[in-house]
């Protein structure tokens, strides 16, 4: 079962239910970072990182001595990636989508293929050894995450290929494009609800944009109960009922909880009951896609 | 003119709080919202819609069965893995495909065709704090750097319309392609951050960006007391980058009472509304370029 622990909003709880989850999770296990922008599942879960590998994008690069000057590099090239000054192409890779358009049009073979680099890729294990790790982490100044993603996302299944395991995946935020990458390879898609007026309205943008991937989704409402917003717990909580998304843990609103996080250490470990309520959820998250998967191939 | 961008790196530190208090302190400006994945500073400004406009943008794959030729060569090409072949036939997957067009050039048939999409709308709005431009892309659209940059072309059009001298905006979090569209030409860049391990990678990776493309950073410390240690390890990070500290603000439950009164925190007397306004009155003696 492959799990995304997604949110509209940043900051509503992603990692930290990610990080506190995998630590009580009870079967074969990878933990997955793919929030590649702003990894953090790292500094809640160390890794021993066992392999580290760079991702690139295949880009062109240009042999002035064989190219003819026809621009029919530039004319299909989408993304401005390709400009033509004076009769002379110009290359700016680092506009480029990599769709190979150039490559697939040139007729004297003067582009070659170049490489972009999009960020790394870390292999290793966690929790003492018990859980696999798989962690993408954008280079900076690289404005496309979602090329790297999808090459985690590959990894991921050859990991999960040669040893199956359940997959615990900590998504981007949001609901464009990186969020979306990640969220249409998920079983499960798991919602981090944070009930303030932001956190529910990002909450409701997160589900009308994956509610069209079909992918059966629940939701976590995390700081329940703060101070001045019991209106919000309502409405949170009634926006499910009538979406029929189950909510399968609410996580209240702590002091020591924010600050258990602030210093780095999981919620999980908080005390007793912090622990208990993520076995709960574990076990109604696997019951959860145990339903989902019966249901469909009931339908099937 | 001055742009003044709020960002943070990791999300839910602060920064559409800190972007409303600005809003309502700043005079003679356009507020711009540009995180339009997630938009949230209309629920605080409540801003009605003056000018309405469609947001076009991308390329819907349409393969006409009639004249598809079943070849394939769409989907070898498409490097997005976005055609398959199905009972229908070939057809595009709208999640997948990123709309370079090459299925639609390279096509023998012509069967191919490329159409705008309506992605959502962007707004021109009056608020109580003054003019905002702000969108909302239809659930699940994309493209939002290119979004970016046109709110933020938009937000200029405007000062410059009603001789405004200053354009704030809300960021979006990350380091990818919507922030660095929003860094796009900025005369400050405003970082909120908060004192956790996450707070604090992402922070130095937003920062390195800023650096990058050459923005200066102005850092707030946001619920400061949370880990006063790390935020003190924080503060002193930015010395040594060279970057501004602006202050701290602590972790108080004020905050998300304004937002559920839908408030600023300086339109009202509170702890970490009165600091925003010192913040505010240290950022107008920065130099910055214009």
């Amino acid at each position: 079962m492959r799990v995304v622990i997604a949110s509209g909003k940043g900051g509503a709880g992603k990692t930290c239910v990610t990080a506190s989850l995998a630590a009580v999770w009870n079967r074969p296990l990878v933990a997955v970072d793919t929030d590649a922008e702003a990894p953090n599942l790292h500094l809640f879960l160390p890794p021993d990182v066992t392999e580290k590998k760079t991702a690139f994008l295949d880009v062109p690069n240009m042999d002035p001595e064989k190219c003819s000057r026809c621009e029919k590099c530039r004319d299909i090239c989408a993304y401005k990636a390709i400009a033509s000054f004076a009769g002379k192409i110009t290359l700016f890779p680092d506009m480029c989508h990599g769709c190979g358009g150039c490559f697939a049009v040139c007729p004297t073979g003067a582009l070659i293929h170049g490489r972009r680099e999009l960020g790394s890729l870390e292999i290793g294990t966690v929790l003492g050894g018990s859980a696999r790790f798989l962690m993408g982490r954008t280079r900076i100044g690289e404005s496309m995450t979602p090329p790297l993603l999808r090459q985690q996302l590959r990894l991921l299944s050859d990991m999960l290929e040669a040893c199956p395991a359940d997959a615990l995946i900590d998504s981007p935020p949001g609901v464009s494009c990186p969020a979306v990458t990640v969220a249409r390879e998920a079983d499960v898609i798991l919602l981090a609800l944070d009930p303030t007026p932001f956190g529910f309205h990002d909450f409701r943008l997160a589900h009308q944009a994956f509610l069209p991937l079909g992918r059966p989704v629940a939701a976590v409402i995390n700081r329940a109960g703060a101070d001045g917003n019991a209106e919000g717990d309502e409405a949170a909580r009634r926006y499910c009922r009538e979406q029929r998304v189950p909510v399968l843990a609410e996580l209240p609103f702590e002091r020591a909880a924010a600050e258990q996080y602030a210093a780095g250490r999981l919620l999980a470990e908080l005390s007793p009951a912090w622990r208990q309520r993520f076995e709960r959820l574990r076990d109604a998250l696997i019951a959860f896609g145990a339903g989902r998967a019966a249901e469909e191939t009931n339908h099937a | 003119m001055r742009e003044i961008v709020v960002i943070s790196g990791k999300g839910g530190t602060g920064k559409t709080t800190v972007s409303a208090a600005f809003a309502h302190l700043a005079e003679n400006k356009v507020i711009c919202d540009l995180d339009v994945d997630a938009p949230d500073l209309h629920i605080l400004l409540d801003p009605q819609a003056r000018e309405t406009h469609a947001f076009v943008s991308g390329h819907k794959v349409v393969i006409r069965r009639e004249a598809c030729l079943g070849c394939g060569k769409c989907a070898s090409l498409c490097a997005f893995d976005a055609i398959s072949l199905g009972d229908d036939g070939y057809a595009a997957d709208p999640l997948r495909c990123e709309g370079c067009g090459v299925c639609a050039h390279l096509c023998p048939a012509h069967a191919v065709e490329l159409t705008e999409e309506h992605c959502g709308d962007w707004y021109r709005s009056d608020t109580r704090f003054g003019p905002m431009v702000h969108a909302l892309l239809f659930p699940g659209q994309e493209n939002s750097g290119k979004l970016v940059s046109l709110l933020k072309a938009e937000a200029r059009a405007l000062a410059r319309e009603r001789g405004l001298d200053t354009i704030l905006c809300d960021g979006s979090p990350g380091v990818g392609c919507p922030v660095i569209a929003s860094l796009s030409g900025a005369s400050l860049a405003v970082g909120v951050v908060e004192p956790t391990p996450s707070g604090r990678h992402d922070f130095l990776r937003v920062a390195d960006l800023c650096r990058h493309f050459r923005v200066p950073l102005a850092v707030i410390i946001n619920k400061a007391d949370l880990n006063a240690r790390e935020a003190d390890a924080m503060a002193e990070e930015c010395e040594k980058r060279g970057d501004v500290l602006l202050g701290r603000l602590p972790f108080d439950p004020v905050v998300t009472q304004a937002m559920v009164a839908r408030k600023a925190l300086t339109e009202f007397d509170n702890v970490v509304g009165n600091r925003l306004k010192d913040m505010w009155s240290a950022l107008q003696k920065l130099n910055v370029r214009r």
